[in-house]
């Protein structure tokens, strides 16, 4: 990686938060770059600090010390530019399919707005849907509109965090595939969290493993296996393998 | 019975208005068997309504009540909405507010009876005024409580997308709190409607209250009493029901799916 393509940069970045009156580190001189354009997937146990580093990436929190830039250009807060992804729960409930699409596109003239929505409602396969409300909507397909809501602003980078998380097992799979297929038509730069290995390893160009709280970056693994990946592979296993070792995970049950 | 079995419709109405039929067939019987010379039968009450109808009285009140109450709420709907969204919205201005506001809640829009009597006379300000205080503060809990519930998620995704606060507030926090403000919008439309009676026995010589109080004072007419109550009722109910409707709007519908 050269420093050109360098999309986001994170620099020794410590957080900590007090609660009672104690202090606890969540966060431990992490370090990490993301690229132009790549799929970059966070693993790591459960309530390890990934989603604070995400939030911190999107603007959200300031990080105790250290400093996050995107395109060199240090973050303080949110921007429409980078977009956070939730789990399904982030669409609006009083808003249909469209209007939750076209909530980031206030400013753009109603002709533009109207073709964008038509899009990525498309893009998202909810056709037919336009006029639906969340509540009228499965899991999967509210996590596919929130991630078209995300889409539809043009952000250059992308934050999901355990967007699959609540989907059922199936639906999830659909799911990965499906985002895969938008990422190779848009080509934003991701950063994905997950506390699902599999997952990582079959999403991401590279996976980085933090370890638990306070939480550093253990091994940033690169997965050289192109899409679409078969899963049975001997190097997916090698991949998959080497970081349930990483986490200190026995992989027999 | 599988799942598309369905009760029948005239099922929902038979059996309410055989409670009803029932109801009114005891009130009758029990005027009769008691001799009572006070209590009106039914029939009787309806003949009172009658009355009132000839005389002209009868939409004339019903009309003043609701054109009371419709001010009263109105003001306090108009005041209350943005006091409580604002106080939602900024904690800290809340937590200033909170105290004095949570000693004057608990006060019966009776007791400002005196106070609104010296204020405003004796007259349709001081009616409208007592409707308006008290409709206002569940309006006003019910906003701040709507606002402070609005998750967290909501107002990042707004923010994320590049809303500026004033924004934020109407697209996303206003949206996000709207059930709950119907909720206290109608909890307050029942408790203005309790007080404009009570208003209207002291402050005015029109409406049902009035009526109420004029047909005991004026020759014990027990017949037009109770033909007030039977109306106060019923158009409370309607009003209850025209505000039910609200939650069938499809952008707050999600807001009560847990109600039946």
């Amino acid at each position: 990686m050269t420093l050109m393509d360098t999309k986001l940069s994170a620099q020794h970045i410590n957080m900590a938060f007090s609660r009672d009156g104690k202090i606890t580190p969540v966060l431990n001189d992490i370090n990490l770059e993301v690229a132009q354009g790549e799929f970059l997937c966070i693993v790591g146990p459960s309530g390890c600090g990934k989603s604070t580093l995400l939030s911190a990436m999107a603007g959200f929190l300031s990080p105790t010390s250290g400093e996050i830039s995107i395109d060199g250009q240090v973050v303080t807060e949110p921007d429409p530019r980078r977009i956070f992804v939730f789990q399904e729960r982030g669409v609006f409930p009083w808003l249909t399919v469209e209007g939750n699409i076209g909530f980031g596109l206030f400013k753009l003239p109603r002709a533009e707005r109207q073709r964008r929505i038509a899009y990525y409602i498309k893009m998202v396969g909810l056709s037919g849907f336009e006029k639906a409300y969340p509540a009228e909507l499965s899991g999967g397909m509210k996590q596919r509109l929130e991630v078209a809501r995300a889409l539809a602003v043009n952000p250059d980078l992308l934050f999901l965090d355990e967007p699959f998380g609540a989907l059922d097992s199936i639906t999830r799979l659909t799911m990965r595939s499906e985002l895969l297929r938008i990422w190779e038509a848009e080509k934003n730069t991701v950063v994905f969290v997950t506390h699902d290995i599999d997952e990582a390893v079959q999403l991401a160009d590279r996976v980085a493993v933090m370890s638990d709280r306070p939480a550093k970056i253990q091994q940033i693994v690169t997965v050289d296996i192109a899409h679409p990946r078969d899963i049975s592979s001997a190097r997916y296993l090698e991949l998959r393998n080497g970081i349930f070792k990483q986490l200190g995970l026995a992989h027999q049950i | 019975m599988n799942s598309l079995a369905q009760p029948h419709k005239w099922e929902k109405f038979l059996w309410p208005l055989l409670a009803l039929a029932v109801f009114l067939a005891l009130w009758h019987y029990s005027v009769v068997w008691t001799a009572t010379k006070v209590f009106p039968a039914p029939l009787a009450v309806l003949k009172g309504i009658a009355e009132l109808s000839r005389k002209g009285l009868l939409w004339a009140y019903i009309g003043d009540s609701l054109r009371r109450v419709a001010l009263g709420f109105g003001a306090a709907a108009a005041v209350g909405i943005p006091l409580g969204l604002t106080l939602g919205w900024y904690p800290a201005i809340n937590q200033v507010v909170n105290p004095v506001m949570q000693m004057l809640r608990p006060i019966s829009p009776l007791a400002w009876i005196p106070v609104a009597i010296v204020l405003f006379g004796v007259g349709e300000t001081t009616a409208v005024f007592l409707i308006f205080l008290s409709a206002l503060f569940p309006i006003v809990v019910a906003c701040i409580s709507g606002v402070a519930g609005v998750p967290a998620i909501f107002r990042r995704a707004g923010r994320n997308f590049g809303l500026a606060p004033g924004q934020l507030l109407a697209k996303v926090v206003f949206p996000a709190a709207l059930p709950q403000i119907i909720i206290g919008l109608r909890i307050a439309l029942g408790i203005a409607w309790l007080v404009v009676v009570a208003a209207e026995m002291i402050a005015v010589d029109s409406g049902l209250g009035y009526l109420v109080i004029d047909a005991r004072n004026s020759g014990k007419r027990y017949d037009l009493v109770v033909a007030a109550m039977l109306l106060i009722g019923v158009i409370g109910l309607a009003l209850d029901l025209c505000f039910r409707r609200l939650r069938d709007i499809r952008s707050v519908r999600w807001g009560f799916r847990d109600e039946s």
